[in-house]
């Protein structure tokens, strides 16, 4: 049993990314097509890295490595994202 | 009341995160396995109700590692008094960070902060007059507490109940600080799954979807629920309050893992 934690550890690593916070972000699954605040998916912090799948299906929705003088980042798992102004 | 408009709270522009070096000021025991540390932050911004940190650790090889923090309480700094942040931390056995901020931090010892962090997992006063029911497991209390002690200083009158499960009477984080706030603006309930305090008539044992419905504020009420709590607590919690009627995104969630 792998333990997760929640979207809402992401802000700090995605604050070096993006200007505003988008753990409140609304993502869609590319895989089920579930929409949800990024804050509510599940995030792996024990990978090399961390990585958020979809909460209702497992789906990898985004993966973050710091590499200390670059950060590697996908979002190949989100067909979509809004973010309100 | 606040003479405040609650429009200057509302457009207020979001703190952007930094990094801020922290000295510790003082260090005090919360329970058997948890320390409390306040900290002097002479760049802290301030930060709302339920926001988290992180902290960052570095070893003399150059060894860094980082965890997740709620901020307890905060205070911005101000031309000639630093910012002021209070932490409580968990010891997690076997784990790469707490262990050291539990037993080895003393007065006078930096530690570099990451912050303020967390957008999703806030409550803001003046936002909705709905009322707001929080949950609490263990140290899940800490941003919970710091949203009963926003909702209290900002004379807020929208309902708060908060629902606190801990193992024993020792193990209530914040007890001073929690039972001061209780009264006619915060309903505070605690339960007990190992111990209660002796002479009370409490059930000592886990909540059960039962237990837990007789003591949360119904949906028809239409509360903000905030979770705050380890994985299995909040998932177990968040699956009963949406059994129970809650609209999913009423639920608010943020899980503690005890990874480390």
């Amino acid at each position: 049993m792998t333990h997760h934690l929640d979207g809402n550890v992401l802000a700090g690593a995605l604050s070096e990314i993006f200007t505003a916070d988008v753990t409140t972000a609304r993502g869609r699954c590319a895989g089920c097509g579930r929409t949800s605040p990024l804050a509510e998916a599940m995030v792996f912090t024990d990978a090399p890295g961390l990585v958020a799948r979809c909460a209702g299906c497992d789906q990898v929705l985004a993966t973050f490595v710091d590499a200390g003088d670059r950060v590697m980042v996908s979002l190949a798992g989100l067909s979509a994202v809004e973010l309100r102004r | 009341m606040s003479t405040e408009p609650a429009a200057s709270t509302l457009a207020r522009p979001r703190t952007r995160p930094a990094w801020h070096v922290a000295t510790v000021a003082e260090t005090r025991r919360e329970t058997p396995t948890a320390v409390r540390l306040v900290l002097d932050v002479p760049t802290w911004p301030g930060s709302e109700a339920g926001a988290h940190l992180d902290l960052r650790l570095t070893a003399p090889d150059g060894y860094q590692a980082s965890r997740s923090y709620s901020v307890a309480a905060s205070t911005p700094a101000a031309p000639g008094s630093p910012g002021q942040v209070v932490l409580a931390v968990d010891e997690v056995p076997d784990g790469e960070v707490s262990p050291f901020l539990v037993r080895d931090v003393r007065p006078g010892d930096q530690l570099e902060l990451h912050g303020p962090l967390g957008a999703f997992f806030v409550w803001r006063p003046g936002q909705s007059t709905r009322p707001v029911q929080l949950v609490a497991g263990g140290s899940g209390v800490v941003p919970l507490y710091a949203m009963a002690a926003a909702h209290a200083a900002a004379a807020d009158e929208t309902p708060f109940r908060l629902l606190y499960s801990v193992r024993t009477p020792d193990d209530v984080w914040f007890a001073d600080e929690l039972a001061a706030l209780a009264g006619p603006t915060l309903a505070l309930d605690l339960v007990y799954t190992r111990r209660a305090p002796e002479g009370t008539a409490d059930v000592v044992g886990r909540l059960t979807r039962e237990s837990f419905a007789a003591r949360v504020l119904p949906a028809a009420e239409r509360p903000r629920v905030y979770v705050c709590g380890s994985t299995g607590f909040v998932e177990t919690v968040a699956g009963w309050l949406q059994e129970l009627g809650h609209a999913a995104g009423d639920i608010h969630t943020e899980r503690f893992g005890g990874l480390t």
